[in-house]
């Protein structure tokens, strides 16, 4: 397909996606149900009210901060799990036991430890991303080709170099997918979070807009912009896989 | 005959199997020595167990019986000063063309390093390639990255399992041609492993030829061969005949067409020389 063809055609999809929903709202006469363009008033609503920027930013904050903690500690933790047959037979099954647990489940004990401050989503973020990222990191070292560990060791590398200059390299392209994954985790999660543990945020926006008053064009424009957001993470992550060091890993552009 | 820089004295290698208790041998009584410079390419029949030999020399293996002996000292593991080139080719595909070659130097003052570097990129014919990742690289210039950074490292010794197995016929050619012109130049010691009898005459000052499983080195041949090597002379015809007989084989393909059966249609060769 061509370069007009690609973005020609989303867009007609969502043109006509937008106009479908208009028609549909005013089919039904909805009183409550917002239309695109109501929502496009709440958005600049919220912007002139200062809002919508302070709410981006709380939630990006506690995403950042979350995720952060769990890519500095998942990332070791996957690759010395993955590398140390024993270190991987005795804590494997807690992390099969503690992966399936639903961050969501967590909100209660997050609120107990940490009480509506921002360390309570901050927590939760953490969670949801360092399964992933762990999992990632240590199915990667599995998958190692076993040759890049021998040549180094040949080359003379200690135990430390050869973690930095040959494992995490090796592992990063399969690290990356994680981290995509679990950024996308990561920010379902926040919002979830912010409904029930803080007084900010844009997962706080969309329950305080139907609580307050049943503000559905807010509650709308509050989803979109989560959905606008994430997909501008999940782009920004996919820009790495574009670098020399990783893009070797990845089989679709062989070149 | 010059001084031995490696020996190998009665080595076995047993490899426990599949089920309980079963035991595989693969190497059985393996005594061979190499001298300092030498070029020696070790052949015998696929799966014999030639690249398991070298990895045990290499350090990467631990011979169940008997002794393998470097520089006069039993090898204990793997050793910058002898660099193992792989046959599923080591080279790391996150560093550019020049930082691959100059991975053995990590710990050199750069400009030094610099200067070793540029001087094997050109060795082996990649210079206008150092900022190119191995993944923009043909088989064959993967290949010569991983000699370069074999060489950079000025190892002693330099082991090479099957390192061409992957590359078209030509490209092997040349990459053996270049090989040789190296090994002339910079005089290292070279362990080469190989199915390939062509391969091995065309390269080797000797070859030894390894009998099948469990294998031991049944057979030493000096290819006292002038170089440049002509594969047409009757000494080349001669020296892969011998290698080509020590190990069993048959030099025709087919059975005579009027030999009934399958009137000679599809042949079974009498001596398959396996190709990668």
């Amino acid at each position: 397909m061509n370069r007009a063809g690609k973005i020609l055609l989303p867009l007609a999809v969502t043109v006509v996606a937008l106009v479908g929903w208009h028609v549909g709202v005013r089919l039904v006469k909805s009183d409550l149900f917002p239309t695109p363009m109501d929502v496009v008033r709440g958005i600049i609503e919220l912007a002139q009210a200062g809002l919508l920027l302070k709410y981006i930013v709380a939630s990006l904050f506690r995403v950042t901060w979350g995720f952060g903690l769990a890519v500095v500690i998942g990332i070791p933790l996957g690759l010395v799990l993955g590398w140390y047959s024993r270190f991987y037979t005795a804590l494997n099954p807690l992390i099969q036991i503690l992966r399936p647990i639903s961050p969501i489940a967590w909100i209660p004990l997050a609120i107990l430890w940490f009480g509506v401050t921002d360390a309570a989503p901050i927590f939760l973020i953490f969670l949801a991303s360092v399964f992933p990222i762990t999992v990632a990191s240590c199915a990667a070292v599995h998958n190692m080709q076993p040759v890049y560990v021998r040549a180094a060791r040949n080359f003379g590398l200690g135990t430390l170099e050869l973690f930095q200059q040959v494992i995490f390299r090796a592992c990063l392209p399969q690290i990356l997918t994680g981290l995509r994954i679990a950024l996308g985790i990561a920010w379902l999660v926040v919002v979830a979070a912010e409904m029930i543990a803080v007084n900010s945020g844009l997962g706080y926006l969309i329950i305080d807009a139907r609580n307050a008053g049943k503000r559905y064009d807010l509650v709308v424009a509050g989803m979109v912009m989560i959905g606008v957001i994430g997909l501008g993470l999940d782009c920004l992550v996919r820009q790495l896989e574009k670098f020399d060091e990783v893009r070797w890993g990845y089989a679709s552009n062989a070149r | 005959m010059k001084e031995s820089i490696i020996s190998i004295r009665d080595v076995w290698m047993t490899f426990p199997g599949k089920r309980q208790g079963e035991q595989i041998h693969v190497l059985e009584n393996v005594n061979a020595e190499v001298a300092r410079g030498e070029f020696v390419c070790i052949v015998g029949p696929s799966g014999c167990g030639k690249s398991t030999l070298l990895n045990i020399i290499g350090g990467f293996l631990t011979q169940s019986r008997g002794q393998v002996l470097v520089e006069n000292a039993p090898v204990n593991g793997p050793d910058r000063r002898r660099i193992f080139v792989f046959q599923e080719n080591g080279v790391f595909p996150w560093l550019s063309v020049e930082d691959n070659i100059g991975f053995g130097l990590r710990n050199m003052p750069a400009d030094k390093k610099t200067a070793i570097v540029a001087h094997y990129t050109e060795m082996v014919g990649l210079s206008g390639f150092e900022k190119a990742y191995p993944r923009e690289l043909s088989g064959g210039m993967r290949q010569r990255v991983e000699i370069a950074r074999a060489l950079a490292a000025n190892p002693d010794i330099i082991y090479m399992d099957e390192p061409f197995g992957a590359l078209d016929f030509i490209t092997r050619l040349k990459m053996r041609a270049d090989l040789v012109r190296i090994w002339q130049a910079e005089q290292k010691t070279i362990l080469f492993v190989t199915h390939d009898i062509e391969e091995a005459v065309q390269l080797a000052d000797r070859v030894f030829v390894m009998s099948t499983r469990p294998a031991t080195v049944q057979k030493e041949i000096t290819i006292d061969l002038p170089r440049p090597r002509d594969l047409d002379s009757k000494g080349y015809l001669e020296k892969r005949d011998e290698i080509f007989k020590a190990m069993g084989m048959s030099l025709k393909i087919g059975s005579p067409a009027d030999a009934g059966g399958n009137g000679g249609r599809n042949p079974e060769p009498t001596a398959a020389v396996e190709q990668t």
